[in-house]
Parts: C-alpha cells; sequence; structure tokens
C-alpha cells in the first residue's frame, strides 16, 4: 500500500511538470487561484477577460500537445492512459492557470461526435474544440424536464433533410459564449417517452436562437435560457437514429457525473482557521466542545472524499476502470459546503451579515450550494444511480412506461 | 500507486471471510450471547490454527512475521462476521503494546505464547465512566506491585494477563504486565450490553506486576492510535455487512405489491449507509498506510478512520433495523447483534466524542491539515 508513481508515471510527471514550471506559474498556497492579468480599460466584463486568457492557455496547451489528452492524436489530443490525464490533473492544479469555459465541450460534447459523429465531423470539430478555438454548451433540460429528462418537449420536425426546432432550453452553462450545442429534441410525440427523442449538433449562431440570462440567487449569470424559434438543422448534425436521442444523451450524462467533481468554496480549512481566531463566549471558538466536534466531523468527510479519490485513481494506475461509486462525490462535498459556510456564518454571529473580506466566501458559498446540490444530478438522482448501479436495487416502478408521450402528465400542474 | 491491499493480503482476507463463513460466526455470536460461555473457544481455536493471532509477530517469537496491513483485513472480516472472540484484546492491543516496548525479557516470555494462542491478554486502561486522561489514573504501582481498580476491561475475564496503565510516581504513567491468576486480583464479569464479548471489573491489591515502561503515556497514546485503526477495520466491516443486510431484506421483502427496494426512502436510506461506509472505508485505508508505515501522520489518520467507521458502524445498524421494520427489533432477527457490537465497538478504547476531540488536537499541533 502507498502512493508512489510507478517508473512510467513518474516519468512522465517529470515531463507534465517540467513543461508547467516553463509555461506557468507555481502556486505558492493551495488555494491560489488565477487571476485575469489585466480587465480591459474599455469596461470588458471578468468573464470575458478570463475567457479571453482561458482560450490562450488552452491554445498553447494544444500547441504543445497538453489538451485533452486521452484523445486520439487526429483529433487533437495524444492518446494518452487515463492514469497520464490524472497526473496532468494532479499537477496542473499546483500551477495558477486559468480555466473554466471547455469543460462542458471536452467533457461531455467531444465524447458524443467521437462515438456518433462522421470522419469527417470528428476531424472538423474536435481538433478546435481541444484547442478552445471553439466553445460547446448543452442543451438539455427543459423548464417541464430537469432530474426527468426524458420528458422533454422541444420539438423537431423533418422536412426533406433539414429540420426545423422549436421550444426553449433551460440552465444552459455558457450557451451566451458558447459558438455550437448539443441539443436533444422530441422529434416524435406520440412515441413512449424514451422513444420519440433525437440528437444533434447545431450552431448557436442560427437564426432563430436566442439567449437569455438567468439571474441565480448568488446574483451571477452562468446559466441562461435559450430558446429556439424554427431553427434550421441539416440531418447531417444528427447523432445517432431518430428516436435513439436518449441512448445518446445517456453517454452524455455518464460523462457528466465524471465531470462534476467536488464543489467550489468553504471547506474544512476556512472553518478551522475561522474557528481558531473567532471569539466565542470569551474564548477562541477552537476551545469549544461542541466546535470541535463539528470540526471534526467535516474533517473526516473530507479526508474520505479525498481518499475514495485515491482509491479510485488507484484502480486507474492498476488498469482497472472506477465505476459509478464515484458518485458520492458531489453529494458529499456539495452539502459539507452547504452547512459549513452556514456554520462559518453562524461563528461570526451577527457581523456575519455584513459582506466584507471575511465573510465573503461563507456569504457566497451558502448562496453558491444549493444550486450545486442541484447541476449534474440532484442529491436525489445521484442517491438513486448508487442505489440501482452501484448497489443493484430496482428501479422504481413507473407510470409513464409504455404510454404515448403526448398522453402522460408532464411539468408543473399549480 | 497502489493505494490498496496487495494480491496475498486480499487472498488472506478472502480465506479469513471463508472461515467465518462456514463456521457460522454470526451464530456463534448468537451462542455466546444467549450462552453461559464467556468467548466461542472453538472459533477461537480455529483462528489461531490459521495462524491469525502470531501474524504481527516475528519469527524470532514465534510469529510468522507479517504486518499490520494484514492484521487491517484479518479485523475487517471479524467485524463482518462479529466474531465472538477476544481478538482486539488479545492481538491488536496487548501484542501490539508488547511488541511497541523494549522490554527484551517479556518480549521473549509472552510473544511466543500469544502467537500460539497458549495464552490470552488483554489492556486495562479505563477507571471511572469516562475514558481516562493522564490525569485520571488512579491504580497505583509501587515496587513492583499494582493496587487499584479498573472497570469493564474487554475479556477481563477471558485473559490470562492484562496490561495495566497505573501511576509510577511523580505523575508518570506507566505500563504494566499482571498476571491475572495471580495473588490480590479480584475479577467480577459483568452482565453487559454486548454479551457475544464478556467485560469484567478487575481489581488489584499489592498484585505482582512486571514493568513495560515507567512512563508510558506516549506509549499508550500511540498504542490506542494503532489499535483504533484496526478497530475502525472491524467497525467497517460490521457496517458493510449491516448494509448488505439491508438491502437484501429490502430486496425480497414485498409490500404495497412491489419490493421495498423500489421504494426511493428505502433507496436513499441504503445509498446513505452507503456513502457513510465509503467515507470510512477510504479513511481506514489511509489509517493502514499511516499505521503500516508508522507514519507522523498516525494520530490524524488513526482518529479519522476510528470517527468516520464509529459512525459508519452505528447508521448502518441503526437503519438496518429500520428497514426491517418490526421484524427487526425481535430478538430472532440478527439486526440486533450488530447494532450491540457497534456500540460496544464504539466504546472500546474511547468514545466518539474522545477521538473527535483527539483528532481535532493532532490537527492543531500538525497546524497543516489538508
Amino acid at each position: 500500500m502507498d502512493f508512489n508513481d510507478t517508473k512510467d508515471e513518474a516519468k512522465f510527471r517529470d515531463e507534465v511538470s517540467s513543461w508547467l514550471s516553463a509555461n506557468a506559474d507555481k502556486k505558492e498556497h493551495a488555494k491560489d487561484i488565477y487571476r485575469p492579468a489585466e480587465m480591459s480599460s474599455e469596461g470588458e466584463s471578468g468573464e470575458s477577460s478570463a475567457l479571453k486568457d482561458a482560450k490562450a492557455w488552452q491554445a498553447k496547451k494544444y500547441d504543445a500537445g497538453w489538451a485533452c489528452l486521452h484523445w486520439p492524436k487526429d483529433y487533437g489530443g495524444r492518446d494518452a492512459t487515463p492514469m497520464e490525464r490524472v497526473i496532468w490533473g494532479q499537477e496542473e492544479s499546483k500551477f495558477k492557470v486559468p480555466g473554466g469555459f471547455f469543460e462542458i465541450g471536452q467533457g461531455m460534447a467531444g465524447p458524443v461526435l467521437m462515438l456518433y459523429a462522421t470522419e469527417e465531423q470528428k476531424k472538423r470539430y474536435l481538433p478546435p474544440m481541444a484547442k478552445g478555438e471553439e466553445i460547446w454548451c448543452q442543451l438539455f433540460s427543459e423548464p417541464g424536464a430537469g432530474s426527468d429528462l426524458a420528458g422533454i418537449k422541444t420539438k423537431a420536425e423533418l422536412d426533406g433533410d433539414t429540420w426545423t426546432i422549436n421550444g426553449q432550453k433551460v440552465w444552459t452553462s455558457g450557451a451566451h459564449y458558447s459558438d455550437y450545442g448539443i441539443i436533444v429534441t422530441r422529434s416524435d410525440f406520440s412515441a413512449p417517452k424514451h422513444k420519440g427523442l433525437t440528437y444533434f449538433f447545431l450552431d448557436m449562431k442560427s437564426p432563430g436562437v436566442e439567449v437569455r440570462p438567468i439571474k441565480q440567487i448568488t446574483g451571477g449569470a452562468n446559466f441562461n435560457e435559450v430558446y429556439f424559434t424554427d431553427v434550421k438543422i441539416p440531418d447531417s448534425q444528427r447523432l445517432g437514429e431518430i428516436g435513439d436521442g436518449w441512448k445518446v444523451s445517456l453517454t452524455t450524462l455518464m460523462n457528466e457525473r465524471l465531470a462534476v467533481g467536488d464543489a467550489s468554496g468553504v471547506d474544512f480549512q476556512e472553518i478551522f482557521e475561522l474557528a481558531k481566531d473567532q471569539d466565542f463566549n470569551g474564548d477562541t471558538a477552537i476551545s469549544n466542545g461542541a466546535v470541535r466536534e463539528k470540526l471534526a466531523d467535516w474533517y473526516c468527510e473530507q479526508s474520505g472524499l479525498k481518499y475514495t479519490k485515491m482509491r479510485n485513481i488507484s484502480a486507474l494506475s492498476q488498469g482497472s476502470t472506477p465505476g459509478p461509486e464515484a458518485s458520492i462525490t458531489k453529494i458529499v462535498s456539495a452539502n459539507k459546503l452547504q452547512d459549513i459556510a452556514n456554520y462559518g456564518m453562524d461563528l461570526m454571529d451577527n457581523a456575519s451579515i455584513a459582506r466584507d473580506e471575511e465573510t465573503a466566501i461563507f456569504q457566497g458559498s451558502l448562496l453558491g450550494a444549493p444550486l450545486i446540490r442541484i447541476a449534474g444530478g440532484t442529491d436525489e438522482v445521484l442517491k438513486n444511480i448508487i442505489a440501482e448501479q452501484v448497489l443493484g436495487m430496482p428501479q422504481d416502478i413507473r407510470v409513464d412506461k409504455n404510454v404515448p408521450f403526448n398522453e402522460i402528465p408532464t411539468g408543473s400542474k399549480n | 500507486m497502489n493505494f490498496n491491499f496487495s494480491e496475498d493480503q486480499l487472498l488472506m482476507k478472502e480465506e479469513v471471510k471463508k472461515l467465518l463463513d462456514k463456521e457460522n460466526s454470526v451464530k456463534r455470536n448468537r451462542n455466546v450471547l444467549e450462552g453461559e460461555e464467556k468467548f466461542d473457544k472453538e472459533l477461537w481455536n480455529q483462528l489461531v490454527q490459521m495462524g491469525l493471532t502470531a501474524t504481527t509477530i516475528p519469527e524470532e517469537y514465534g510469529g510468522i512475521g507479517m504486518g499490520f496491513l494484514e492484521l487491517c483485513v484479518i479485523a475487517e472480516e471479524l467485524g463482518r462476521g462479529i466474531a465472538p472472540v477476544p481478538f482486539s484484546s488479545s492481538v491488536y492491543l496487548a501484542t501490539t503494546a508488547i511488541l511497541n516496548s523494549s522490554n527484551e525479557d517479556i518480549k521473549k516470555e509472552f510473544l511466543p505464547r500469544l502467537a500460539s494462542g497458549e495464552i490470552i491478554g488483554t489492556f486495562a486502561h479505563s477507571e471511572k465512566t469516562t475514558f481516562p486522561s493522564e490525569s485520571g489514573i488512579s491504580v497505583a504501582a509501587k515496587s513492583g506491585k499494582v493496587t487499584g481498580k479498573k472497570v469493564a476491561v474487554p475479556d477481563g475475564d477471558i485473559a490470562n494477563f492484562a496490561l495495566v496503565s497505573a501511576t509510577s510516581g511523580k505523575n508518570k504513567i506507566g505500563l504494566y504486565l499482571v498476571d491475572l491468576s495471580a495473588d490480590g486480583v479480584e475479577i467480577d464479569s459483568l452482565e453487559t450490553f454486548d454479551p457475544s464479548r464478556s467485560h469484567a471489573d478487575i481489581s488489584f491489591k499489592s498484585t505482582p506486576a512486571q514493568e513495560l515502561s515507567p512512563d508510558a503515556w506516549e506509549d499508550i497514546e500511540k498504542l490506542l492510535d494503532q489499535s483504533a485503526v484496526l478497530f475502525a477495520f472491524e467497525q467497517v466491516g460490521g457496517a458493510e455487512a449491516a448494509m448488505n443486510q439491508a438491502k437484501d431484506y429490502a430486496m425480497g421483502r414485498y409490500a404495497f405489491g412491489r419490493a421495498i427496494a423500489s421504494f426511493q426512502a428505502i433507496k436513499h436510506k441504503v445509498a446513505d449507509m452507503y456513502i457513510s461506509l465509503q467515507l470510512a472505508r477510504s479513511n481506514c485505508y489511509y489509517g493502514a498506510w499511516a499505521l503500516s508505515n508508522d507514519a507522523p501522520e498516525l494520530p490524524t489518520a488513526a482518529a479519522t478512520a476510528r470517527v468516520s467507521a464509529t459512525k459508519a458502524f452505528y447508521e448502518c445498524s441503526k437503519e438496518n433495523i429500520q428497514t426491517h421494520g418490526g421484524m427487526g427489533a425481535t430478538w430472532e432477527f440478527d439486526c440486533h447483534l450488530f447494532y450491540r457490537r457497534a456500540r460496544l465497538l464504539s466504546s472500546n478504547i474511547g468514545s466518539q466524542g474522545i477521538w473527535k476531540d483527539k483528532l481535532i488536537t493532532s490537527l492543531e499541533k500538525s497546524n497543516s491539515p489538508t
């Protein structure tokens, strides 16, 4: 039992580390984050400045062969092993580099194109996706279909070799800066729910696509509503067979669950430091037994996730594939984030309500946590996955199975 | 990277599991619980014959010279089988304490007999209803004799000898080896919460004692950390067994015209058990790494493993009863055997509050918790 690299892994890590050292700044503290060098004087938003930097860093990696390492070389990758990809991630996280715009394309759209697109399409779309030149979004959820994704109603009609799309998507991350999107639609309303879906990719600049930001409870707007009015998609951009869109969607969702990791925000270290400094009943908070018990619980969760990840990486290193066991990560980390944020504010008492340097991260985490518990599979959906796919328990009994979709009640009835 | 047990270790784990399954150790637990015997001698002898009591003892002292990692996998299986044997007292605690010591005479005298199962040892530490702090020990050692009372000593009425914590003068706590058949030893067997494991109060009146160390508080802390990892593996084994019982029962139990395992209320309950168990298991692996490498991280790793495994076994054993409904709370069903064992293991070597406090203390000391 050890944490040591194999000889090949160590060699690869050296190679990665020396390229990163030559091309990026190392973090001084684990929690350091990349900040855009300058906000443009023309009033450019923080996001577009960050996007510009992220694109530049991604292109630099791509040119040196460090983008989407596990992809085939022909499509912009380097045919790396899963373990090499892990090592890259571990090493890159030690450097102050921008990111955060390409995960949906590279993590979800890419694998679907790899499986379902034509060779010509793969050669056209995958390399710019790897390079960060073109950004992709995922058009799945709808107002009436979230966890119950197969309940979507966006309509696709075929005329000749062109499809016409009408409807509305919601919770689309990054739609406002995306060049392309993957979309699942309903092409047959009289077929049972899971049988009438068809999957496409489309140009987000197509006429009839309208993107409207959603302001979240944090005040930020990372998500969008996307409206489709008579949007045309050529049949050549269909992925999978007509009516087979559910199967294609599952490929995407499986990759989504791998892509969604720890929730970012306050963690054990923040609450530990706060408890050491904070006054509580005439002493420091950390001297209080009740506070210590809480801290211990969160440390155990954080540590448990860390070493669960190590066990998964170890499985990769030993040549086996980790299964859906990784589903526990988001459930545990998102709830921990919410509880730590809430407890931190509790420790800071009434002063926690004012926004300042010390309270901001706790306030932001408390407001951000609810959406993390929902995005990319709710706590409840993930627990179903654990019960069904890890433990082999039966699926829920379904009242909508084998019923024509247009006879199923959907959406909100109040 | 190989953050897992070796193939040989996993093979050994499988062998121990096979033996405990074949011998139906859960049924044997019930026999001890309901019967007059203080432990299952037959099962104990089989474990001894398999060489398990000799696991960590070097060959020069009659052992087989394996390490703590092997002991971890054995502990997990003993937990899964809620085995009614004094393994934790004799192996995790007494054997480890003697292995840690530099007293060559005691090693030569006791290790070969521990390895062969000829004798059973235990650790006598608690004196009141709270786990002892350094200033809370009143049993006193003087001129090679100990006097005072230890309470609820695990296997106190089974063991041939006990390692006893006692004041050695000048505010020092020493560690003493006492033959429990010696003069001046009075053993009172207790009626306990989990009668599958025997406990006794032990009084010493000028009882002859061999000194392991006159200044042993740090040694005792280390012994507790080492054994905490092993206890945690035992707890994880028990927790997994309880989770599987709940799942299996839910798959076969029909209500409202369907298997209750198809209800989200039950699925999510079992998923919660699984989450708790996975976190505990992963922390145990880290504990095993720190234990087998005698790493400076041991106090943190051991407390983390112990706290999360205690939580996991409690949660899995109580929700297992809940999943079974009324039948889960009958004497006839096995659920309560796991529920009792979960509570027992949480109390032996210090309660949850003690270990949570130890964890935060070690993080304050190391000052780099993440």
